[in-house]
């Protein structure tokens, strides 16, 4: 490989340094041995220990990990359905209005939606707590998940459902049979960034919690108005390499996948 | 001894598989297929054959139930197909793309089908066996589609689609992705198979040498109507209009007018000056009508002296040699400028060929070489 130009070096560097420096300080932090968050005064784990008995963070991350869960499926359920109308519906009336009205949840300011799902709740009189924040993350996650899926969709071969039809298949077994075998990594895909979403929101949540229910962002920031505590690195660190791991062995899997599938491939071709 | 001729459409008893009745196709305004009446019989291996957008694949879509007629009815063993959905029909059909599942393996794949139709696991081990067999994939049953070759994908196709033993399979331009060699292995492979299970088969092809190598009958197709049903033989030897005579091989088209001169034998007078050709035909001309006489370049015959007893004979002057090897083209232009086309076989090495370029040589032809045609 050739050896990078002093510039490219340069612009490597700033941008990685850009990204990563906040979060490796926040890291750093975390193993902090004082209660002060900007003085270092030698390497400790305390901060996760006590992290452990905190007993309003750990009930935080359970309900926003009962969230994300039930957020995420129900989106990724409704966001295929929408997404294989849009795509197999042919055409219908009110198909372009539809299909417009799909995408703009994803450009709305996060405060207007959270605004308007608020006032939906109290209008019809529900008690806000984990069931409205999931019908909340469920409405924007949506979107999302029928984006992901509707551009798979798109390159997917029509003529593999008519030959499963052809077949003897009725269109729902079909769909269970062939489409959605297919088009799984799209929809996996489409879940776990619902999942992200729902798990890092804030602005919509704490429109739509209710004193009973309380996410993660929600007490973090927060917490974070009371003065930054050694304690929030610690969960900060946690969420990091919870993240890192499944984005790393996200990528690792379809890089597995893609060298086997070549193999097979190449294969094929001798024989 | 002979050999029963197998051509239903001849014998006026026999009733037919498949019948499309006044059927027209319209998407929007435009019109795919228009008021198309045809009848497919039993084991036939039927071509529809025509250039893209001719409405050859919009018909097979509706035999496979992918396409409602707008107009018009299609039966199938006398019943009428409209209100059967393509999961319901005892007809299958071998995709243009394959359409292989890429997540189930080829055993699977031919299984597919035999599962819906909730046979016991015996009996879909024993039909899938010999599907494998029929087509020479024994050894790849457990391999993935991307894992074989696109000739064994063809075949998986083939196997899947005649797994559930329909009684009609239809082929969307089965062999497309193939090349040339493979693609003609191919044709006598599908039509041994054809003959073993007595399937009818429907073809669509854009490809004229596959329609007339495998099928018993050829439909040409343009803009949504049939331009005529016939024999390979007959489509080539006898084609109703210019337009097959065209479309199919290669093809002389003179154009003139028509004296008739004796019982079936007309006087074609094709330019000012020049002598009228002689064109014997069972179809009726008037007097003076326009006329196309269509002579295919092999029924041409060149040769250096004028032939003493030919019926028609031109001279002209050699303008380009096209050689393909066993045969080659002579484009022979006439004092008229008009080229018509002479193939003669290469019986010798081409250093001795007998005639070069800018000679001057003479095309004769039979008066039933050519035929005569109205449009």
């Amino acid at each position: 490989m050739n050896r990078m130009s002093w510039f490219n070096t340069v612009s490597l560097s700033l941008g990685f340094a850009f990204l990563y420096i906040p979060m490796i300080i926040l890291v750093i932090f975390s193993f902090n041995e004082s209660k002060l968050v900007t003085v270092w005064a030698g390497f400790s784990t305390k901060w996760y220990g006590e992290l452990m008995q905190n007993e309003a963070f750990l009930n935080a991350a359970w309900v926003t990990i009962k969230v994300a869960v039930f957020s995420s499926t129900i989106a990724t359920v409704l966001g295929t359905m929408a997404a294989y109308v849009l795509v197999r519906g042919g055409r219908f009336f009110g198909r372009t209005l539809f299909s417009g009205m799909i995408y703009a949840p994803l450009v709305m300011p996060e405060v207007i939606t959270g605004l308007s799902l608020l006032l939906l709740f109290i209008g019809i009189g529900l008690d806000r707590g984990v069931f409205t924040i999931v019908l909340a993350h469920t409405t924007f996650a949506m979107c999302y998940v029928s984006v992901v899926v509707s551009s798979r969709l798109v390159t997917f071969d029509k003529s593999l459902e008519e030959a499963a039809l052809d077949l003897g298949c009725s269109p729902a077994e079909a769909f269970r049979l062939v489409t959605l075998p297919i088009i799984a990594p799209a929809v996996i895909s489409g879940w776990l960034l619902a999942f992200t979403l729902s798990l890092d929101d804030l602005v919509i949540a704490s429109f739509t919690s209710g004193p009973a229910a309380t996410t993660l962002p929600i007490k973090i920031f927060s917490a974070v108005r009371l003065g930054v505590s050694p304690e929030i690195n610690a969960l900060s660190t946690i969420m990091i390499a919870i993240v890192t791991v499944g984005v790393i062995t996200a990528s690792l899997v379809t890089k597995h996948q893609m060298v086997r599938q070549k193999r097979d491939e190449q294969a094929a071709a001798r024989t | 001894m002979t050999l029963p001729v197998f051509e239903p459409w001849n014998d006026p008893e026999a009733k037919p598989l498949i019948e499309f009745q006044n059927v027209t196709k319209r998407f929007g305004d435009f019109t795919a297929i228009d008021d198309l009446t045809i009848g497919i019989y039993e084991r036939e291996f039927f071509a529809l054959l025509g250039p893209s957008g001719c409405g050859k694949t919009t018909l097979m879509r509706m035999l496979a139930g992918f396409e409602t007629p707008t107009e018009g009815k299609i039966f199938l063993s006398g019943q009428d197909m409209a209100p059967v959905p393509p999961n319901k029909r005892a007809v299958n059909m071998m995709f243009q793309s394959y359409a292989l599942f890429p997540h189930l393996s080829i055993w699977d794949n031919i299984a597919f089908g035999l599962k819906r139709e909730g046979q016991s696991k015996g009996e879909i081990e024993t039909r899938v066996s010999d599907m494998l067999r029929l087509t020479r994939l024994e050894k790849f049953a457990r391999r993935k589609p991307h894992q074989i070759s696109g000739g064994q994908r063809q075949r998986v196709a083939l196997a899947r689609s005649l797994a559930k033993a329909p009684k009609l399979l239809l082929l969307d331009e089965p062999l497309g992705a193939l090349d040339k060699k493979l693609r003609q292995d191919t044709q006598f492979e599908l039509m041994d198979i054809q003959e073993k299970t007595g399937t009818t088969f429907v073809i669509v092809t854009h490809d004229q040498e596959e329609a007339m190598t495998v099928a018993s009958r050829v439909a040409v197709m343009d803009n949504g109507k049939i331009i005529q049903v016939a024999t390979p033989a007959d489509i080539y030897e006898a084609p109703n209009s210019t337009y097959v005579a065209d479309f199919i091989g290669d093809v002389n088209l003179i154009e003139g007018t028509a004296t008739p001169t004796d019982e079936d034998t007309y006087a074609l007078h094709w330019r000012e000056g020049a002598e009228p050709l002689t064109v014997k035909t069972a179809t009726t001309f008037s007097d003076g009508q326009t006329a196309h006489l269509a002579i295919r370049p092999e029924k041409v015959t060149i040769s250096a002296e004028r032939p003493e007893d030919a019926d028609n004979a031109v001279q002209g002057k050699i303008l380009d040699i096209a050689y393909l090897g066993n045969i080659s083209t002579y484009h022979v232009e006439l004092p008229s400028g008009a080229v018509i086309k002479a193939q003669a076989a290469n019986t010798r090495r081409i250093a001795r060929r007998s005639y070069t370029w800018e000679d001057t040589v003479w095309l004769s032809w039979t008066a039933t070489a050519g035929v005569l045609l109205a449009d």
